[in-house]
């Protein structure tokens, strides 16, 4: 009897599909992605069940770290150009095209705009050392009013997002939220974490 | 799997130079590895759920504003509510016949905490204004769900829910030594409650005594 012959089948397998679905994925995450801006402080926002998203334009971002220093940062480099300016118009600083062009791509900021000068000065990947205090925000030096004041200057549709850490002690967030209400901002949000939590 | 054959074109003697077939298959194989590793970095590195925010309104901050202009508050429907360090809340009514605070309570975040005082109190003076609907609220979302409602027909009835007037109205006050996840808490207990009227108001120096004693009692 003849012996049976296993026809033999080539291992190669063809990858055409399975690359096919592979760059559309990568090409889908690719998009989705937006890259998380530097902050210059980490912040742990409290958890709630409120479910309104958070803009991407028209916004500007107060950030109370958990030792109470204020940082800002505002959307959009055109604004950010004008905002530049006009603030140092108003407190006597002259900046360079450089520095403007510099701090309209930075994103989150907390130093007085006395030490505004140094911290433009620096690399964009030396920022991270350089000690930032905070925005003055009491009522002796209130730089952050100023800030809000000249940010709806420039954008009149702007509105005001606080992301403030959870151990924040309250006398720092109230001084902030007085300090809106002065510059007639009585409407805001607070950056929140989703929970999926509710009435039993 | 597909190889590309090097070194083609050979000439046989005598005859025409023939060009050797050549395979048209690449290995496809280290194209798929980077393309799932740049998945895996993308995969990663993304976030897909937008931070949330919960909107505040203020009252408008104006020092002509006289105390005869302000709103009164029905003692009855009135709550304070008072948040102090180690997450503590102590909450007070004012009594209606008095005018008087009654005595306060210390309670926590928990849900048998602030969030039950809040939901009996609410039904309560519904149930006293004669209005029925106060457990609707999720009737209507699921309505919506299910397409029974548009959108509009849904905000308009719970914002008619949540702004009834016999509604309870709810102070808010921290102290300093509250923290702000505190705050946070205690307006998504609104949320969560359907409270619609609500404020956040600066603390005085009787409540911050109130806060001394009524925490005495339970550190003794």
């Amino acid at each position: 009897m003849p012996k049976v012959k296993v026809p033999r089948k080539s291992t190669s397998v063809d990858m055409t599909a399975m690359t096919d679905v592979a760059f559309l994925l990568l090409t889908f995450f690719m998009l989705a992605t937006q890259f998380k801006p530097d902050e210059p402080v980490q912040v742990n926002a409290p958890s709630s069940v409120a479910e309104v998203p958070l803009p991407d334009v028209d916004i500007m971002t107060i950030t109370i770290a958990n030792d109470g220093r204020v940082f800002f940062a505002m959307e959009g480099q055109q604004y950010k150009e004008q905002l530049i300016t006009k603030m140092g118009e108003l407190k006597q600083i002259k900046f360079t095209p450089e520095e403007v062009k510099s701090f309209s791509l930075m994103s989150s900021f907390g130093v007085p705009i006395s030490q505004l000068k140094q911290l433009l000065a620096l690399k964009v990947d030396e920022r991270g050392q350089f000690k930032q205090n905070g925005i003055p925000a009491d009522s002796l030096n209130n730089e952050l009013a100023d800030w809000v004041w000249q940010s709806r200057l420039v954008n009149n549709n702007v509105r005001v997002a606080i992301k403030g850490d959870q151990e924040t002690n309250y006398p720092v967030v109230k001084q902030v939220i007085s300090t809106l209400q002065e510059k007639k901002v009585n409407r805001f949000n607070f950056i929140t974490n989703l929970t999926t939590e509710s009435a039993e | 799997m597909a190889e590309i054959e090097g070194g083609g074109g050979g000439h046989k003697k005598g005859g025409k130079p023939k060009g050797k077939k050549m395979s048209t298959r690449v290995d496809f194989t280290p194209m798929v590895d980077l393309g799932f590793l740049l998945i895996t970095f993308f995969m990663l590195t993304t976030s897909m759920n937008k931070p949330k925010t919960m909107e505040i309104n203020m009252p408008v901050k104006d020092e002509q504003i006289t105390e005869k202009d302000k709103t009164k508050v029905k003692a009855s429907q009135a709550i304070t509510v008072l948040l102090t360090e180690n997450n503590k809340i102590v909450y007070y009514f004012i009594n209606e016949t008095t005018g008087e605070p009654e005595t306060p309570v210390i309670t926590d975040f928990s849900k048998g905490g602030i969030r039950a005082t809040l939901l009996t109190k609410n039904r309560e003076l519904f149930e006293k204004g004669g209005y029925k609907n106060f457990d609707s609220i999720p009737i209507y979302k699921e309505m919506y769900r299910m397409n029974k409602i548009d959108e509009a027909t849904m905000r308009a009835n719970i914002s008619a829910i949540k702004n009834n007037k016999d509604g309870l109205i709810v102070v808010i006050k921290a102290d300093d030594k509250a923290k702000y996840k505190n705050l946070v808490d205690i307006l998504d207990e609104m949320l969560i409650c359907n409270i619609g009227r609500y404020a956040i108001v600066d603390i005085t120096d009787v409540e911050r005594d109130l806060i001394k004693t009524a925490m005495a009692t339970i550190n003794k």
